[in-house]
């Protein structure tokens, strides 16, 4: 198995063991303002996508996410199917060609792209998009602008997304289930923006595991010189 | 001839709402596909995308579809599907009846379908 492969499966299998650790509370954010669905769906979800990309063979990380991605849109149902599977689905080819700073870059903003189309959301509607956005354009110029390491750019890509969960509260849902209570949706954390913050959150704890413990593990250079651009293959979001 | 789906959340729904639009439809064939994988609330892309196969003689398909994900579903089994399908922007179940009617005519098209279900949303009830 490739490293950035065996990387990429266990970030997965960390995500569906975040998710099943929330699924009640994402259960209860989302009986408030919606169906009630969002930790069962998404931890039904990625179970499976887990369960799958375990079973896999030698994949490389590219084939690993858009597996992940095809079996979200199957298992998981409603909308966060075609946002957060279909997403990745697109995304994955970003990193076909191996997993650099700017691949993953363009992997992200990819995946905020297409869960943007599909969803037609904007900051401010009171969805997962209030806490990918920010998320997403932190990362970039971190790593662009401020030639941050990408563990770095990425912890301040979580910190980002954590204001944007709590710029949730606040504001009136515009997108989505919650959207028809109207000016009710007033005060409630949004499922998505939350679920959102957990994968990244995860996604950072499990890069940080395999550059810090040892690292020869996942980093495919030279043991005694690992470069920066090879530090990023657990990055997979 | 052209071939209509039905999506909605529930099964109840999508089935109903066919039945209902199927009284107006002549010989015209109407799928549905409605809930989750499970069997509950939602719905999937896999389903839809049997059902567009399953509604498509070769002239395309017009898809009625109720809430939120179920418009983002359906986008995506277009996606996968080979077959020519367009999502109708008009309420469900009055979309569906029209859509029904529109399909009978020998001059119908996806657009023209399309056209009728969408006009729906200016349908006064009294």
């Amino acid at each position: 198995m490739s490293d950035a492969g065996s990387a990429v499966v266990a970030t997965v299998e960390n995500i569906a063991e975040r998710i099943e650790a929330e699924r009640d509370h994402l259960t209860e954010l989302d009986s408030a303002i919606g169906d009630a669905d969002h930790g069962g769906n998404m931890a039904r979800g990625w179970a499976k996508a887990a369960e799958k990309a375990r079973a896999l063979e030698d994949p490389a990380a590219a084939a690993v996410v858009k597996q992940t991605g095809k079996t979200l849109m199957s298992e998981v149902g409603g909308a966060s199917g075609p946002l957060y599977g279909g997403s990745l689905v697109f995304a994955s080819a970003e990193i076909e060609d191996g997993m650099t700073e700017e691949s993953v870059v363009a992997f992200a903003e990819t995946y905020l792209e297409k869960v943007q189309e599909r969803g037609d959301a904007e900051v401010g509607d009171q969805t997962m998009v209030d806490a990918l956005m920010p998320a997403v354009h932190v990362l970039k110029k971190s790593i662009e602008t401020d030639g941050l390491s990408p563990i770095e750019a990425l912890a301040k890509a979580v910190d980002a997304a954590e204001r944007g969960v709590a710029f949730t509260v606040p504001i009136r849902a515009a997108k989505g289930r919650a959207s028809y209570l109207g000016w009710r949706s007033v005060g409630h954390q949004d499922p998505g923006a939350t679920s959102t913050l957990f994968i990244l959150e995860t996604l950072l704890e499990t890069a940080q595991t395999y550059i810090d413990a040892d690292d020869s593990t996942v980093i495919s250079v030279d043991a005694a010189s690992p470069t920066a651009s090879d530090r990023v293959d657990t990055e997979e979001e | 001839m052209i071939g209509l789906v039905v999506v909605s959340h529930s099964p109840k729904v999508a089935d109903g709402i066919g039945d209902i639009a199927a009284e107006m439809s002549g010989d015209n064939h109407i799928e549905t596909a409605g809930g989750d994988r499970q069997g509950g609330i939602g719905t999937v892309p896999d389903k839809i995308e049997s059902a567009l196969a399953a509604a498509d003689d070769g002239d395309g398909v017009v898809v009625l579809v109720d809430l939120g994900s179920a418009v983002m579903n359906t986008e995506v089994a277009i996606e996968r599907s080979d077959v020519d399908a367009v999502i109708a922007d008009g309420p469900v179940l009055e979309g569906a009846v029209n859509a029904a009617v529109a399909a009978t005519s020998s001059t119908a098209t996806i657009e023209s379908v399309r056209k009728k279900a969408e006009n729906a949303s200016d349908i006064d009830k009294r």
